[in-house]
């Protein structure tokens, strides 16, 4: 089997392809799904391909999210699309009081196989209600799974592990990522399991552990690093729950220095959580403190001038890696 | 509608045994041996039973904090419930729903759900898995006035209606929506009427008559599972206990209570009715609240009996893959 390049975006209609063939329980529910195969032609070829499975719904996030639970309960194995993930907050009902805790409330009866598949981020000038990563509302409510890939390879395998799992998976793909191209398998059977970080760059110097497009950025700083001699290894998590301690304990056992970058504003951000881990268990490894990079504490603006200020440049991770080391 | 003998026995007794289940919690909440909210439906039998006796096993109701009728009217048994009232090992949840949170998956139960309106979506997903799965399967969702002010059940009415799904929106207006008369909070008139702005039918029935009940859901099951979309039904029915146990009930008065409870107790009619047309003696009615009472006494001690839960089992049941 050979390995071809391939847009984020194809990698999850082909993922989702494959698997609504290998299990017919599989099906899509959203809004303007079938004529442009998504808003972000994320599911190009497939309302064709299965026609009754892909179906268009009413502008109703709320109904669309809670028939998402129905239908897990009774037999199916929905994908949810929804839209964008800032529109979480007009099911937040169904997200957080039903989906994450149905299962659990009734004493593990029942089982929710089911994908929220949710596009995140910012810096395409959508401004603040379509620009959003709120990882962290859904990190903190205990019963969900949340994926949050990088690469395509990333999010063909996540995305069929995702699908394949009976619990209930949140799946944020950032819309700068779409198009972001690189290598993925031609071999059908390649599952990422939930749960496991994937290291991007070794080095030496310092962790930086991150998801998401913020990859991209913290790959571009460990480079510009590499420069000034300065061996950063880079972590994409992947998965922020579960949440793959283990290779952060490992890695920053190996650096002794620590910092978290995400898209998301820093406060109450994930990288807060990750930040009080680390220093709950490593305090006595770490020779500095963990810092956060993130957005800074404000919508997103629109004017492309602010919103580049507002979301985590290179030139900000290089600083962060700079206030970690100079405190060495 | 012919309905036998037999059957009408058989609605008259799950009526009791929902009455005395109620009563019998009511009295053990008060002994504190019930932790946390109990919302009874004591005066909503016909409501509930009529409407529930219309489905098949394998269909589908979805209930909500006023659940314990429904879940009982769906076949669930009395002792795992008051097991699970009591927060124990044997009840339906493993003590981790309570009162607020019963089901039983087995019995096409998806839950009493503790958030108003929380139900309709979810009964949405249902219909579209029926759909799919190309069954005959149909799903009722049980909700009260005050849900039908929430923007939930108007975007899954619509969602049901649009896509022809067997659902039936089974609203028990019971007057108050917990301290809020249906009056004041309604706009339109009544919650049935609100059916014809999304082209579907909507009745309204004789919450206290079992039988009205049970004609009006069974054409609107029929109508589900013949493909042609939902329905509402709207019981006009009555709670005589407050929104929750302890509630002072300021927003009414005894006086309204009581006219109920003489005039339209469903029970009581029931019991005159099967009387007068000879389907049941006095003498055998007595023996049928007896017998019930007895296996509800029973049922309470099971649950009284089983074992408290570990304080480590609240770590189970998150995930089914951890």
């Amino acid at each position: 089997m050979g390995v071809r390049d391939l847009s984020c975006s194809l990698a999850m209609a082909e993922a989702l392809g494959e698997e609504m063939e290998r299990d017919e329980t599989i099906f899509v529910l959203g809004e303007d799904l079938v004529a442009h195969g998504g808003i972000f032609g994320q599911f190009r070829g497939l309302p064709k391909r299965f026609p009754d499975r892909i179906i268009d719904t009413p502008i109703s996030e709320t109904s669309i999210v809670g028939a998402g639970v129905g239908a897990a309960l009774t037999g199916m194995r929905p994908l949810i699309d929804m839209h964008f993930a800032d529109f979480i907050t007009t099911a937040m009902d169904e997200i957080v009081n039903q989906m994450a805790k149905i299962r659990y409330m009734f004493g593990g009866q029942a089982k929710l196989p089911l994908v929220l598949w949710a596009p995140d981020g910012g810096g395409i000038h959508a401004a603040a209600q379509h620009s959003q990563c709120l990882e962290s509302w859904v990190v903190h409510t205990p019963g969900l799974k949340v994926v949050t890939p990088y690469e395509p390879a990333d999010v063909k395998g996540l995305l069929k592990a995702a699908l394949r799992d009976d619990d209930p998976v949140i799946f944020f793909q950032h819309k700068r990522l779409f198009n972001w191209t690189g290598p993925v398998s031609e071999e059908e059977e390649i599952l990422i399991p939930l749960g496991k970080a994937c290291v991007k760059r070794p080095g030496k110097d310092i962790t930086i552990l991150t998801y998401s497009r913020m990859t991209y950025e913290c790959l571009e700083a460990a480079r510009e690093l590499a420069k000034n001699g300065i061996e950063a290894e880079v972590i994409d998590l992947r998965t922020l729950s579960p949440l793959d301690f283990d290779l952060i304990i490992k890695s920053v056992k190996k650096t002794q220095h620590a910092m978290v970058v995400h898209e998301a504003c820093v406060t109450g951000g994930f990288g807060a959580e990750i930040a009080a881990r680390i220093s709950e268990e490593l305090f006595e490894v770490l020779k500095a403190p963990v810092v956060r990079v993130g957005a800074k504490d404000v919508p997103m603006p629109f004017s492309p001038v602010m919103e580049k200020f507002v979301l985590p440049q290179v030139e900000d991770i290089l600083a962060g890696v700079d206030k970690v080391l100079k405190r060495t | 509608m012919n309905i036998s003998n037999e059957e009408k026995i058989a609605l008259f007794k799950k009526m009791i045994e929902i009455r005395l289940f109620e009563e019998k919690t009511e009295t053990l909440y008060h002994e504190e041996l019930v932790p946390g909210f109990v919302h009874l439906s004591i005066g909503q039998e016909a409501s509930t039973v009529g409407s529930c006796s219309a489905l098949q096993p394998d269909d589908y109701i979805i209930s909500t904090h006023r659940g314990h009728a429904h879940i009982l009217a769906k076949g669930a048994e009395p002792k795992y419930m008051f097991a699970e009232l009591f927060g124990r090992t044997t009840g339906y949840c493993k003590g981790k729903g309570g009162s607020m949170h019963i089901a039983d998956f087995s019995k096409g139960i998806l839950g009493a759900n503790g958030v108003v309106g929380g139900g309709f979506p979810i009964m949405v997903g249902a219909g579209f898995s029926f759909k799919l799965r190309k069954t005959k399967q149909v799903g009722m969702v049980f909700f009260g006035d005050g849900a039908s002010n929430r923007g939930t059940f108007h975007e899954a009415v619509n969602m049901a209606a649009v896509f022809d799904l067997p659902i039936v929106f089974v609203c028990e207006n019971n007057m108050y929506a917990s301290t809020s008369p249906a009056e004041k909070m309604v706009s339109g008139g009544s919650i049935a009427g609100r059916a014809h702005a999304y082209g579907i039918p909507g009745y309204i029935t004789d919450g206290s008559n079992v039988l009205d009940v049970r004609a009006a859901v069974q054409e609107a099951v029929d109508r589900a599972r013949e493909g042609k979309g939902p329905t509402i039904v709207e019981t006009e029915t009555y709670r005589y206990k407050g929104h929750f146990e302890g509630d002072k009930q300021k927003y009414r008065t005894q006086d309204e209570i009581h006219t109920y409870r003489m005039n339209r107790d469903p029970i009581d009619r029931f019991q005159t009715q099967l009387i007068e047309e000879e389907i049941l003696t006095e003498e055998a009615a007595t023996a049928i609240w007896d017998e019930i009472r007895a296996s509800i006494e029973a049922d309470a001690q099971y649950g009284l009996d089983s074992p408290l839960p570990e304080p480590e089992d609240a770590l189970n049941d998150l995930f089914v893959n951890p």
